[in-house]
């Protein structure tokens, strides 16, 4: 009985970690499904993107890089056990990941109001840009929900492994939201024309 | 759903007891409970409940090829409105077939198959307390139960349920206005199938991660039972395959609801031309089959997996080629991905594209016949015994051959064009998918029905059960290889119509009939599963004699399924009738130092020494011998 006493106070992480690391590859799979649909949908139809991307959307990118930076400053600062600067830095990335929201709605609004590039549009292929920038922001606001579940610990008393451990999944996951955006920009970019 | 994996990493649901005099309500024990064990009865019994619903409604249908000019008065008070006079609607018509599919598909194959085992087996068989993530899995239930209700309630509203078919092409599934079944049914079937994948997908990413991390001591890949290995590829192809649907639905939607035009085109609804247009709804059925391909997969392959375990124990033999049934699946899992084209040859593909689609496809057929030889093989010269659950897995065997066959025909692009959308496509799948995954279904259901409830289940009724069925499903869906031969399509809501067509009311008469005998016998099935739920003989611990490590746990069920130490795996899950053994059967816990007069030097092959030993007790044993 000892041994299983033993089992039920150890806080086995590793099959949790594991499963974000599955959940992000399902992501994976439904963004790469948006593009190929993208790929198959103006390929077939010979309807190209035909738009400049509004500034906006570079200025989100930029924001969005640096708020991972600042991510990986808070995920060591925790390891090496400063918590005030943890604490500090997270604030930081969660007020860009806000920023990074504003700027890509204000894309939206670019888009919209100053060029004339509906979402309801007879070429798809304009209003696939709403569709990887909205189904991305929604990837966002589950990480600023990461970020705030992170920083309530902070305020608490959390154990250390489970500071550790909420951190790591709050970065895993920031850092792939970032990553994907990077890809979709580029993605819009390359297919500009 | 990011942030329901993340409630999943909450500690709250750590505090397991897995001592006897923990507090359980009847909400946490029956309700929301955690354990992989209530979890696996859950998606069973909802899964047996929507079968139930869905061979209703295709009896209903089948009524009405039978008898297409005949008024049945029961019918209108049984259905109202959907049935005026006693003759069903023509749209509800279509609704019955497409909410027969989707059940069917999704709802019993997809969740009640690799729901119901995959908890169920999973842990057990891989020696692990319970799954990685409990809370998910509880939260993969209560979603898939949302699903069905949401699904079911279509059936309320004043429209009828979605009637484009469970493929939902477009532009007739984006239109609410092409026809009844468009409606507001159309918009449940998408809500409940939002839930739905979020279901799969919490339960998949749950098998995957305790397969890959909980596995019991000595447990490495080569030593899991092939159901492990087809759940967790099953569950890595739901994983892949889902999250394309999720975006072809949600572009879907956006056309739907918000006037985008991905999926339509050029469209003229009663004389009005809509304002949609440059959209292409052959995007969509990239998207969809692009999912819909692996998901018939994902419907066999559980199947398989159960149906190889059973047949090694009931044969008493070591199952024919482990390695090979391993690789075949891992081939089916990667193949399954580059075949969706042949759903879409008659789609004004390119040649070419439909070439390369059309040689994927047939190479399917190499792994496919290599787990046919398989289980045939493991069958040869075997000590047979013949359970219902042995029966039932013969005769999956025996729909995989006969469905198979014709996939070869149906994957090739020019027959194709002939056959496409025939009946000859409805017997196909209806044999190779439909009737091959539930048998595989009920001999998972017969075999460990021990193991779920502690009683056995009747024998003489699943005898009954297995005939009735088998037969009955052949006589369904083998006459419909010739009506589909002859060019009748699928989907019509009457064939009297048509000149042509009409000499075939008299063999949809004959299906009708076999149909329902067939419907009846599954009443067979549903008296003795639930009598024997609560009236069964009890159960031993080990009643198939059987070698994985879910025999080894108590027959009442405890948290934890092992009340001390988890058992420690030394052999692999096949040591049937070894020469030289006391019993024919030697359990995976049993180390090779017990088994010393079965031992083969192939058993130390990573482990040189235990060969040493081996040797040792050999050379021993023969000058013994010598002295003698």
């Amino acid at each position: 009985m000892a041994q299983i006493q033993q089992e039920k106070n150890k806080l086995n992480l590793t099959p949790k970690r594991f499963n974000m690391w599955v959940f992000i590859f399902t992501s994976f799979m439904f963004f790469a499904a948006l593009s190929s649909g993208f790929i198959v949908y103006s390929g077939g139809k010979g309807h190209a993107l035909n738009v400049i991307l509004p500034d906006a959307f570079m200025f989100s990118t930029a924001i969005i890089v640096l708020s991972s930076v600042t991510m990986f400053l808070a995920s060591k600062a925790a390891k090496n056990l400063q918590f005030g600067k943890q604490r500090l830095f997270l604030w930081i990335t969660f007020l860009l990941g806000v920023g990074f929201f504003i700027a890509q709605i204000y894309g939206w609004y670019i888009l919209t109001y100053r060029m004339g590039v509906y979402f309801s549009n007879p070429n798809a292929s304009q209003s696939f840009i709403y569709v990887f920038s909205g189904m991305h922001l929604l990837h966002i606001l589950a990480g600023l929900v990461l970020l705030i579940i992170s920083l309530v610990g902070t305020y608490r008393n959390t154990p250390q492994v489970l500071n550790l451990f909420r951190m790591e999944m709050s970065s895993i996951f920031w850092h792939f939201v970032d990553i994907i955006w990077i890809y979709l920009y580029v993605f819009l970019l390359l297919n500009q024309n | 759903m990011s942030t329901l994996t993340v409630q999943g990493h909450g500690v709250a649901h750590h505090d397991h007891d897995h001592e006897h005099h923990h507090n359980e309500t009847f909400l946490t024990k029956y309700i929301f409970s955690q354990d992989h064990k209530m979890i696996a009865r859950q998606f069973l019994i909802t899964g047996i409940i929507m079968a139930v619903i869905a061979m209703i409604l295709s009896i209903l249908f089948r009524i009405q090829l039978a008898y297409p000019d005949k008024a049945f008065p029961l019918l209108e008070t049984l259905l109202g409105r959907f049935a005026p006079g006693g003759r069903l609607d023509t749209n509800f018509y279509l609704s019955l077939v497409t909410i027969h599919g989707t059940i069917m598909v999704f709802f019993v194959l997809t969740a009640g198959l690799s729901g119901t085992f995959s908890n169920l087996l999973i842990p057990y068989q891989l020696g692990a307390r319970d799954m990685a993530s409990p809370f998910m899995n509880m939260l993969s239930y209560w979603f898939f139960f949302i699903a069905s209700v949401i699904m079911m309630s279509s059936f309320f509203v004043q429209k009828g349920p979605a009637g484009p078919g469970w493929t939902i092409y477009p532009p007739l599934s984006a239109l609410p206005k092409a026809m009844p079944g468009s409606g507001e049914g159309m918009t449940l079937w998408l809500i409940s199938m939002v839930f739905f994948i979020a279901s799969q997908l919490m339960g998949g990413i749950n098998y995957i991660s305790t397969v890959l991390n909980m596995r019991t001591k000595g447990m490495d890949l080569w030593k899991m039972p092939l159901t492990i290995w087809a759940f967790f590829l099953t569950a890595v192809l739901g994983l892949l395959a889902f999250p394309v649907l999720v975006a072809g639905v949600v572009l879907l939607i956006f056309d739907r609801s918000f006037g985008t035009s991905f999926y339509l085109s050029d469209i003229v609804i009663n004389g009005q031309q809509l304002s949609a247009e440059g959209g292409s709804p052959i995007l969509f059925q990239h998207l969809f089959w692009f999912l819909g391909h692996p998901e018939v997969y994902i419907v066999i392959m559980p199947a398989m997996g159960l149906v190889s375990e059973v047949m090694a124990t009931n044969s008493r033999k070591p199952i024919f080629g482990y390695h090979a049934m391993v690789y075949s699946l891992i081939g089916i899992t990667v193949l399954s991905f580059i075949v969706w084209g042949h759903h879409m040859f008659v789609t004004g593909m390119n040649p070419f594209l439909g070439g390369v689609f059309m040689i994927t496809t047939l190479i399917i057929a190499v792994p496919s016949a290599v787990k046919t030889f398989n289980w045939l093989a493991t069958l040869w010269r075997g000590n047979i015994r013949f359970t219902p659950a042995m029966l039932f897995s013969i005769g999956f065997v025996s729909f995989f051959i006969s469905g198979g066959l014709t996939g070869i025909f149906l994957g090739n692009a020019t027959l194709d064009i002939n056959l496409h959308d025939t009946y000859f496509v409805v017997a196909h799948f209806h044999l190779v998918m439909g009737s091959a995954a539930i048998f595989g279904m009920l001999a998972g259901v017969y075999h460990w029905f021990p193991k779920m409830f502690g009683r056995m289940i009747g024998e003489k009724l699943g005898y009954l059960h297995f005939w009735l069925t088998f037969i009955g499903a052949y006589l369904v869906f083998f006459p419909m290889h010739f009506m589909g031969l002859d060019g009748v399509p699928r989907r019509y809501y009457s064939f009297t119509e048509i000149e042509s067509l009409k000499q075939w009311v008299s063999v949809n008469t004959f299906v009708t009939w076999a149909a329902i005998m067939s419907a009846l016998a599954q009443v067979a099935f549903l008296v003795n599963f639930f009598y024997s739920m609560f009236f069964g003989k009890k159960a031993t611990e080990n009643p198939w004699e059987s070698n994985t490590l879910e025999w080894t746990t108590p027959v009442e069920h405890i948290h934890g399924n092992w009340p001390g130490e988890i058992p420690t795996v030394y052999r692999w899950p096949y040591d049937y009738s070894k020469p030289g053994a006391d019993t024919d059967f030697i359990p995976q816990h049993i180390p090779f130092s017990q088994t010393l007069t079965s031992n083969l030097p192939h058993d130390f092959e990573d482990n040189p020494v235990g060969l040493e030993e081996h040797k040792n007790w050999v050379n021993t044993q023969k000058s013994n011998e010598e002295v003698k």
